[in-house]
């Protein structure tokens, strides 16, 4: 049962991923966007981290890829393809690309992963919320001040006219 | 609390499936339950609210379709039968796709509003024990499920390629994105003070202590903020400028009819729906009954804080919510966009902010 779940889980994530960025349309590739984090979501349920994937949710769905969308729609012409798939230096960004994908196929396969039988199943949003009010307080803090210093940007250059 | 997944697992173990097909039959059974109860709520909420909106405007609104035979007279039972026959005839509509319209967004519009009040449903518990699955942070799945429909509205008012629908997508979505943060920061609130995301928990700290709403004057002001903002949420009245029917025709819907319409309206009455609910478990008490709020009632009447009556306890809190709710919505003219944007950003986020700052210093003192 979980492997067919898992592998549903990964070929929409794979499919919809293919789909963002081969799609003639914008929109349509910010939908499909849709997809890519809902399953990503799904997961992240399969790790047992529940409160990440609700995270992913909230902060994915709900706030950025509705961002992406205003963005789209605020530039012209949607429907050309001529926007979407349109590329410069098609020779520097492949080799860019390959570069990357061997560097994450050679983690993979370095990584020592931690594979155990059985997961714990306690509750995450306690240590979580812990871990970020001790050990990782400074990193979250400065997390917080660059997102102020981000909303501040918007709002002052939105207000430049 | 034991979910309705795993006491069905437990009673159907007799059946003797293998594990894939039983969890796909009670996956399937959850999602029918979940159907019916969204389909019904929208009949009956409909019915409710052009009653409550006539009588209100001193009319007796629907009173001719009666159900075989009943028509129940000029009360309130006169036109039982009328949403049913209007569902009858939405399903039944000539299905409208117009020419320029991006075809495959337009049907996959309605079927992300849906999804979005259908996954918030999983976790939406109605009693103690009828929840379809009980989860560690039931609040914050039910708060960031139904941020998902928004896109789905979004994506409606683009595709309809018409200026009203993508005005009133527009609208609503930058309604719905600046709401969720006074709702997230009141509901914040009671998390801080119970110390848990799920939902029952909240209930328990509820029942050893006293209602939400009761326990501190932020508590109170955060009830009301919550309880604002999700009729802004829902797009209701007096927050309704997405579909303002004399400037926009029907905002992102203008260009929808027959079955994706209904699912846009099974969606709204939905939401509403659980919205109540949310209210009427984190501040009010959920399933106790508001017996003890005063003690002056005889022993033998506590046979009604059973957990029986669960169930009637938090839809009664849900249906009196939701006629508060209409009652909004026939009252109060509608707000202009700027004076909508000015209630959220200067007066409930930082009242919500302060609100969080104050209750902790009580939760510190006291």
């Amino acid at each position: 049962m979980a492997e067919y779940l898992f592998l549903f889980m990964a070929a929409l994530v794979i499919a919809s991923a293919f789909w963002v960025v081969f799609s003639p349309n914008l929109i349509h590739s910010a939908v499909s966007l849709l997809f890519t984090l809902f399953g990503t979501a799904g997961l992240y349920v399969f790790l047992y981290a529940d409160f990440i994937a609700a995270t992913q949710i909230v902060i994915y769905v709900g706030g950025i890829l509705v961002l992406i969308i205003f963005g789209v729609m605020l530039t012209s012409k949607i429907d050309s393809p001529s926007i979407a798939s349109s590329s410069a230096n098609q020779f520097i960004g492949g080799m860019g690309a390959f570069a990357i994908f061997v560097m994450q196929v050679a983690v993979i396969f370095n990584t020592p992963w931690n594979i155990g039988s059985e997961q714990s199943r306690d509750a995450t949003v306690g240590s979580i919320g812990k871990l970020l009010l001790t050990d990782y307080l400074l990193p979250f803090e400065i997390i917080s001040i660059l997102l102020l210093a981000a909303l501040m940007g918007a709002a002052l250059l939105s207000r430049r006219n | 609390m034991t979910s309705i997944f795993d006491s069905l697992q437990e009673s159907l173990a007799f059946l003797n499936l293998d594990l894939f097909m039983l969890l796909s039959l009670i996956s399937l059974l959850g999602g029918t339950v979940i159907f019916l109860v969204m389909a019904v709520n929208a009949l009956v909420a409909v019915y409710f609210e052009r009653k409550v909106s006539a009588f209100m405007q001193d009319r007796l609104g629907p009173m001719e379709v009666g159900i075989l035979g009943f028509k129940g007279g000029k009360k309130f039972w006169g036109g039982i039968g009328q949403t049913l026959a209007d569902a009858i005839k939405l399903l039944t509509k000539e299905d409208i796709l117009p020419k320029s319209s991006d075809k495959f967004l337009m049907i996959l519009a309605p079927f992300i509003i849906f999804s979005g009040a259908f996954l918030t449903f999983i976790g939406l518990p109605f009693a103690q024990n009828i929840v379809i699955s009980d989860f560690n942070i039931g609040l914050f799945y039910i708060v960031a499920m139904s941020s998902v429909g928004v896109i789905g509205i979004i994506l409606a008012g683009w595709s309809s390629n018409n200026k009203w629908s993508l005005y009133g997508a527009m609208r609503a979505a930058a309604q719905i994105i600046s709401y969720e943060i006074p709702i997230g920061l009141s509901l914040l609130l009671v998390v801080i003070v119970s110390g848990s995301l799920h939902l029952g928990d909240i209930v328990q700290w509820q029942e050893t202590n006293r209602w939400f709403i009761f326990h501190s004057p932020f508590a109170f002001l955060a009830f009301f903020i919550y309880f604002i903002s999700t009729v802004a949420e829902t797009n209701r009245t007096p927050f309704d400028i997405p579909e303002a029917e004399s400037e926009l025709v029907a905002g992102w819907m203008t260009e929808y009819s027959g079955f994706r319409w209904a699912l846009f309206f099974l969606s709204e009455y939905a939401n509403m729906l659980i919205v109540c609910i949310v209210a009427s478990i984190v501040f009010l008490g959920g399933w106790l009954s508001p017996l003890h709020l005063i003690n002056i009632f005889p022993e033998s009447w506590y046979i009604l804080d059973g957990p029986a009556l669960g169930f009637f306890w938090v839809s009664l809190k849900a249906v009196i919510l939701i006629f508060v709710m209409m009652w909004f919505r026939w009252t109060f003219p509608r707000l202009r966009v700027d004076q909508l944007m000015y209630v959220c950003w200067k007066v409930f986020i930082p009242f919500a902010l302060a609100n969080l700052f104050f209750v902790s210093l009580w939760e510190l003192i006291f």
